[in-house]
């Protein structure tokens, strides 16, 4: 056997660099390689892919009970200022959701747009009363603070977060565990925002994640991380959870991975991320426009996009991963899309992906043929996401 | 049982060789779900990509060990990949090849080789 391209390390180099030396670690590395983790480099960071369960298990554990993930290489960002007002208004100006409206202990999922429509990365943003918190991708959050600061200091103070570590709970099991150390965290319900004092640290946690489960992502101080971490799993629902899995679990939620899925080639409308755009924000609205792409993103929204991302399912049991090819019919034609990202969904039992198409042909049913070593396969366009979320609404 | 370098495992049985992947190259590449055989019958050159191999996480080839035929494949394994992770060295063989040369036989390892080989 030719020994496999790792595909998460190539992957992810390719993404990020891998010129990168010096690795940084989170302050659960030494617990993740107790726990024995198959370390990786991933944005910078020296991650586990996976623990001893594998991912396969550790992804069946996170659907059916519980599984703790390490998510501190994301960027965590406090913008304060005189009044929440204030900093709501400036924060619009680089994101086309409505943040003004977004209510106190309330989070909201957003986009940062490049002036030609694209993305630049996507984010949760949160109103903590008198300030706004934000978590950013771990790859892209020099660039993030950088933009933020320029736009909105000195009226407003931009700070990155980095002595708070970032750890998610995420499945059915995740409300019973987080409330046996903080019963209030069973009164939150899905993007709700609180601070929690758990164990005697202050804790901001959102119930919220990226699995397409109930859960929690808790933001903690970077020294009493790894003692929440293990009191997280002492509890017998609570599995260790690697990228592999949170890889697999959010491809079947149909969730973006940011550099894959969406970039800033890609636009709103065309990502299928147009929920994500509030009414006050778009032609006719209140605020409408005044954010980073605002022309041609609020013409898309009104005329369509000409291609669109959609979920698809090869048949037959072989993954289709990103890069592969996407064909109209079985022979003949050029390319008219590829994959963005795919694999093996252990809950639906079989190869998921997620790509781009022409937008006639992103009708759900309609077969496309994937080309995987020489030969096109056939692939079923489907709705999004491939397993129900089971937020806690 | 002889080994290769690309941690495939040859097993004598009769004048046929029984190909599979070892227990340390399964570990390495994690839960399998997706195995394409080759079809019985065809006539392989050693070094020739034979069989398709995808775990959760990556995508990889096993190589024909030595030149002829391919006279039985392990069809059970194109329904329950899995058992690549549970059996590798026993019911999760791929193929069985009728060799129309045994010498590259030789310069396979041998137990202890490999294990030396993969560190152990």
């Amino acid at each position: 056997m030719l020994m496999p391209d790792d595909f998460l390390e190539n992957h992810i180099g390719l993404i990020f660099g891998s010129g990168m030396t010096e690795l940084l670690k989170t302050p659960l590395h030494a617990l993740h390689v107790e726990l024995g983790g198959k370390m990786v480099p991933f944005a910078g960071y020296e991650m586990p892919v996976q623990f001893p369960a594998g991912i396969m298990a550790e992804h069946q554990h996170t659907r059916d009970k519980a599984g703790l993930f390490d998510v501190s290489h994301m960027g965590q960002v406090v913008i304060d200022g005189d009044a929440w007002e204030a900093i709501a208004i400036a924060f619009e100006t680089l994101v086309p959701m409505d943040v003004l409206g977004l209510g106190e202990n309330r989070q909201r999922y957003g986009l940062f747009t490049n002036p030609d429509g694209g993305i630049m990365d996507d984010l949760m943003f949160a109103n903590r009363g008198d300030h706004l918190f934000v978590v950013v991708n771990a790859a892209c959050k020099d660039d993030d603070l950088a933009n933020m600061k320029a736009a909105l200091e000195p009226a407003l103070n931009v700070s990155a977060i980095t002595n708070r570590a970032l750890l998610a709970l995420q499945g059915p099991a995740a409300e019973s565990v987080l409330a046996s150390l903080a019963p209030e965290a069973a009164d939150m319900r899905f993007m709700d925002v609180a601070t929690l004092t758990i164990d005697g640290v202050e804790c901001w946690v959102s119930r919220s994640g990226y699995t397409g489960e109930d859960g929690y992502e808790i933001s903690v101080p970077a020294d009493s991380a790894e003692a929440l971490a293990r009191a997280l799993l002492a509890h017998d629902d609570v599995m260790p959870i690697g990228l592999g899995a949170r890889d697999s679990l959010r491809l079947e939620a149909g969730l973006c991975l940011y550099g894959h899925d969406i970039d800033d080639g890609t636009t709103p409308s065309e990502a299928a991320l147009t929920w994500a755009i509030q009414k006050v924000r778009r032609s006719g609205g209140a605020r409408e426009g005044g954010f980073p792409g605002a022309e041609p993103i609020l013409a898309e929204l009104t005329e369509g996009a000409p291609r669109k991302r959609v979920g698809l399912r090869p048949e037959g049991r072989a993954p289709m991963r990103e890069g592969v090819p996407l064909f109209a019919a079985a022979e003949g034609g050029s390319e008219i899309g590829r994959i963005t990202s795919g694999g093996f969904g252990p809950t639906v039992g079989g190869p998921v992906a997620m790509g781009y198409v022409p937008t006639d042909m992103a009708e759900p049913g309609t077969t496309l043929y994937g080309e995987l070593r020489g030969k096109r396969l056939p692939v079923t366009v489907t709705a999004l996401p491939f397993v129900e979320a089971r937020f806690k609404r | 049982m002889k080994y290769t370098e690309e941690h495939e495992w040859l097993l004598e049985e009769g004048d046929l060789i029984v190909v599979g992947i070892t227990e340390y190259a399964a570990e390495q590449l994690g839960d399998v779900v997706f195995i394409e055989l080759p079809e019985e019958g065809t006539e392989v050159s050693k070094d020739d990509e034979v069989v398709v191999i995808e775990s959760v996480k990556a995508a990889s080839d096993i190589l024909a060990p030595l030149d002829g035929e391919i006279v039985e494949v392990n069809s059970a394994l194109t329904d329950d990949p899995g058992k690549v992770n549970e059996d590798p060295t026993g019911a999760a063989w791929f193929f069985k090849i009728k060799p129309s040369d045994l010498s590259p036989m030789d310069d396979y390892m041998d137990d202890a080789a490999y294990k030396d080989f993969i560190g152990d």
